[in-house]
């Protein structure tokens, strides 16, 4: 039975392009207060466009109705449970939002004289030492703007460390189980790729590891817990492996919700890793960024992160730009500090205690999203649980259903659907995270749903080939979207409803 | 929920952990505070900075006034709190809002297709010229000295491990202009690309044309960058270029020293499979209905793999979005009054203060500061509650006592004339 809930109206709503009317207006500008310049003697009537051909005319209220309507058009953490697994969507406090639009840190201009920034310098310091504190790491940089960069810069330290004792060698190995962003690095960063296959357990094999560790190799690219949210307990033996080759290993740390307070990389041997503010420091996703991706270092790392470094000297923070050694600069200016204000408030509320009660409580609940529902899906790693669980679809596919028809199902349900055919080496994916956030209540209503799709399966698999039946747009045509692809509005008008 | 699970304690989930990897210890981070501490530790952090001053600083980051509808719309939380819009049932809402940024992207730009955003500016250039060698095979980057110092500190980074050699070329001294002979002279049938910026470091409208003209002579593409994103209200788009790369900060997102902004790729639609990022295109569902969803995804990471156009992953979406209600406020009319303004704004001041470059300008300049330094006008400035410009010599040794100024709608005259007075003295 679907519990959760039940159909109300909502609009829909034409582009903006298709809403849009000669001459309406939506914005003031206050009148010049100096005299208007004539812009083709200014800049020369060749460089004057005659108008933005299609750009959107509409009043305030139009627009605000517009994005208003397409909002009540999605999902959202606060609508209910976003078990997207590797995701960690977990309540985004709205308290991180406010304290980031204070006028002082909002408008800090980057070139503004150091003597002027204390405040927001003061900020990033601060939340430089405490990632270092929960990492087990020397040293943070904040500067990568997301996950993904994060490795970029963390494989670009690697890369000069190695430079620099004369050898940057070839290749990084990197298990079969890791997201994409890992290889695709590896490739911006020169490198080679070399999977690792994972074992029964879902885990780095040892062995194998260390047959493929050669002089080529620099770097281990290895995610801890694993995307099968397993703990590789050879951790320290495996960096052993590594380091007695001469090689570093680099952590993935987009699963750190499942270790904060509870066990440190810097501390099982991990030389370089990343954090994603986005995830484990509930920044706001929304609808696919601003992330931020800091970088966690051993000391060796240190003279390679990127320019400028944030230090302290005396009472005062200051940029220091001489660094002969750095990699140079991965972004302008100094990072996502936005999410670096929204990060520190989230870590303040929850204190050091806090930070680990939230980490049991996300380990608790995927655990006991595991335990109730492993008699009804397939399991096909069963190490012990820590922040998410992957289950297959191989019972299910029998009857011609896979993960991607069970996600859009579950949405039905009330629910957004896990992570669905990630990671690769498990057949059909469901991959679940419920992160700490969630009640006992809701995880139950969640359970209910994935028996009773289960069910639904035996007895009436089109019911569920054919989800999602109760939303407003129904299955959607990916295939076609990506054989004749439309990627902007060309002006054909749909007829208004 | 722990019998369920069949364990006595919480901790019992982590018995597994090996002994040497458990942390055995509290973190060394302060008790939990409540909502009022927190506000209050970061009013105090802001009030540490600079309050109340009058800006002219550009360079890349700019004082633009944000309409409010912006902050009501990303307070949405259901735009702020929902992720990548991958199950396209349920995220319409995100969708449709990025196919109207895509179009708008390429309204502006003259381009036909853009990307869904990437992390800034200065990511997007690199990523740019690397799309740029997957077009033509070609590896040789040529870079303008005028496009800003940190974008080519941030491509040469990208550039070194790729196989990627990247040269610059020069200015005309006077002008502030590309110096197309030294292009000229550069160029070869190695060239992957032509980057340049306009209105450039300097401020400075460049003649795009012209630069593309050389760079498909040689068979290389132009990529056209811009930070000041209001500039194309009013100034042709660069039609003639190949790849766009841009900043969108002046749309409405704020200075937050540097970041979170958004950054943008746009190119024409037979380089379509070779941008990075994300992209949305429209399809109908089984209804028949118009939806749209994430597209051509074998370009990315996530299928690709080592193989991917890029890492990029998450991007700035909640950014774009910002970008996209503040292009939907201003508007076609809007967006050119508020680049008119900018501009006569920036030329009021420039009129009164003695210009390094006699280049046309949009709302940035450079001044001299005739037998003072920078600083010593920034510091009696600063006296006068005014942030002024930004001195140049740090990225360009060669233009000694001299600083970028930058006026928006938001600089009011009575702060122009003093900074007028302030040069005078
Ligand atoms: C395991 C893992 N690694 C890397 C990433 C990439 O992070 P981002 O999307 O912030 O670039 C993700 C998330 O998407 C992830 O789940």
């Amino acid at each position: 039975m679907i519990k959760k809930v039940r159909q109300h109206i909502n609009q829909n709503e034409p582009l903006l392009f298709e809403n849009s009317s000669p001459g309406k207006r939506g914005y003031q500008l206050p009148p010049l207060d100096v005299p208007s310049v004539d812009t083709a003697a200014a800049l020369g009537a060749s460089n004057i466009r005659a108008e933005i051909e299609g750009f959107p005319e509409v009043s305030e209220v139009e627009a605000i109705r517009h994005f208003t309507r397409l909002s009540t058009h999605n999902y959202a953490i606060d609508l209910g449970l976003y078990p997207l697994g590797s995701c960690t969507m977990k309540y985004n406090p709205r308290v991180n939002e406010q304290v980031a639009r204070i006028e002082g840190l909002a408008w800090a201009h980057p070139y503004q004289p150091e003597s002027l920034s204390q405040g927001i310098l003061e900020v990033m310091g601060t939340l430089e030492k405490i990632l270092a504190e929960i990492t087990g790491m020397d040293e943070v940089t904040l500067q990568p703007a997301a996950g993904a960069h994060g490795e970029f810069t963390g494989i670009l330290l690697i890369r000069a460390l190695l430079q620099s004792q004369g050898n940057a060698r070839k290749k990084l190995l990197i298990p079969d189980s890791a997201h994409g962003t890992n290889p695709a690095t590896a490739t911006m960063a020169g490198y080679k790729v070399e999977n690792i296959k994972s074992n029964e357990r879902g885990m780095v094999d040892v062995e194998s590891l260390a047959r493929a560790v050669d002089e080529d190799v620099a770097a281990l690219m290895i995610t801890n817990p694993n995307t099968l949210g397993v703990f590789e307990e050879n951790i320290t033996r495996i960096a052993e492996i590594l380091h007695s080759k001469g090689a570093l290993v680099y952590m993935d740390g987009a699963n750190m919700n499942a270790l904060v307070g509870v066990a440190r990389p810097g501390d099982f041997g991990v030389d370089v890793m990343h954090l994603n503010l986005h995830k484990t420091f509930s920044t706001p996703h929304g609808g696919g960024g601003p992330g931020s991706g800091p970088v966690a270092v051993k000391k060796h790392l240190i003279p390679f992160l990127p320019k400028p470094r944030l230090e302290r000297v005396g009472e005062r923070w200051t940029w220091n730009y001489d660094r002969p050694q750095s990699v140079g600069r991965v972004r302008a200016f100094y990072g996502n500090i936005g999410m670096h204000v929204r990060a520190l408030a989230y870590i303040m509320a929850h204190g050091g205690d806090g930070l680990r009660n939230a980490t049991l409580d996300a380990v608790l609940n995927a655990n006991y999203i595991r335990a109730l529902i492993e008699p009804y899906y397939d399991l096909p790693h069963k190490a012990p649980t820590m922040h998410e669980c992957v289950f297959s679809d191989e019972r299910q596919t029998k009857r011609g259903v896979h993960t991607g028809d069970i996600a859009k199902r579950l949405i039905d349900y009330g629910f957004h659907p896990y992570t669905v055919s990630f990671p690769l080496i498990v057949h059909g994916a469901m991959m679940i995270e419920p992160t700490e956030t969630e009640s006992k209540a809701e995880l139950d209503l969640f359970v209910d749903a994935l028996i009773s799709i289960a069910a639904e399966i035996d007895t009436d698999p089109e019911l569920v080939l054919k989800a999602p039946h109760h939303t407003r747009t129904s299955r959607v045509d990916e295939v076609t979207a990506a054989r004749k692809p439309i990627v902007r509005w060309k002006g054909v008008t749909e007829p208004r409803p | 929920m722990l019998s369920a699970i069949g364990v006595t304690s919480l901790e019992d989930l982590f018995s597994h952990l090996p002994a040497e990897v458990r942390l055995n210890r509290p973190l060394a981070i302060d008790a939990g505070k409540s909502e009022y501490e927190i506000v209050d530790y970061f009013r105090a952090r802001g009030d540490e900075n600079a309050n109340g001053f009058a800006s002219f600083l550009g360079a890349g980051v700019y004082h633009h006034y944000r309409p409010v509808l912006v902050d009501t719309v990303v307070s949405r939380g259901e735009f702020l709190t929902s992720y990548t819009p991958y199950q396209a049932e349920i995220s319409q809402g995100t969708l449709t809002t990025i196919f109207e940024f895509q179009t708008m992207i390429c309204q502006l730009t003259g381009m036909e297709v853009a990307n869904a955003s990437m992390y800034d500016g200065s990511t997007a250039v690199p990523e740019a010229a690397m799309m740029a060698m997957r077009v033509t095979g070609r590896d040789r980057i040529l870079v303008s000295r005028t496009v800003h110092p940190e974008y080519r500190e941030v491509l040469l980074t990208y550039a070194q491990h790729q196989g990627m050699p990247v040269a610059e070329f020069g200015y005309l001294k006077d002008a502030g202009t590309l110096d197309t002979a030294d292009l000229e002279s550069k160029i070869d049938s190695g060239t992957a690309a032509v980057i340049i910026q306009s209105p450039n470091f300097f401020g400075i409208v460049e003649d795009v044309r012209h630069a593309a003209e050389i760079a498909h002579k040689h068979g290389a593409l132009l990529i056209f960058v811009f930070a000041e994103a209001v500039s194309l209200g009013l100034l042709e788009p660069p039609r003639d270029a190949d790849i766009v790369a841009g900043e969108l900060q002046s749309f409405a997102i704020s200075p937050v020293y540097g970041g979170p902004f958004a950054g943008i790729i746009a190119t024409k639609e037979k380089f379509m499979r070779q941008i990075p990022g994300r992209l949305v295109g429209e399809t109908k569902d089984t209804r028949g209905n118009r939806a749209f969803c994430l597209t051509l995804a074998t370009r990315e990471q996530h299928i690709r793999r080592e193989k991917a156009t890029s890492n990029i992953c998450t991007n700035q979406a909640l950014i774009a979005l910002m970008a996209t209600v503040f292009m939907t406020v201003y508007g076609k009319e809007g967006l050119r009054e508020l680049a008119q303004q900018n501009l006569s704004k920036a030329h009021y001041l420039a009129g009164k203060l003695p210009l390094r470059f006699s280049g046309p300008f949009f709302n940035e300049f450079v001044a001299s500061t005739n037998g003072r330094t920078p600083d010593q006008i920034n510091q009696t400035l600063l006296g006068k509650q005014i942030i002024g410009g930004l001195p140049l010599e740090r990225y360009y040794p060669e233009l000694k006592n001299t600083m970028l100024l930058c006026a928006t709608e938001m600089s009011r005259r009575e702060k122009l004339d003093t900074v007028a007075e302030v040069f005078a003295k």
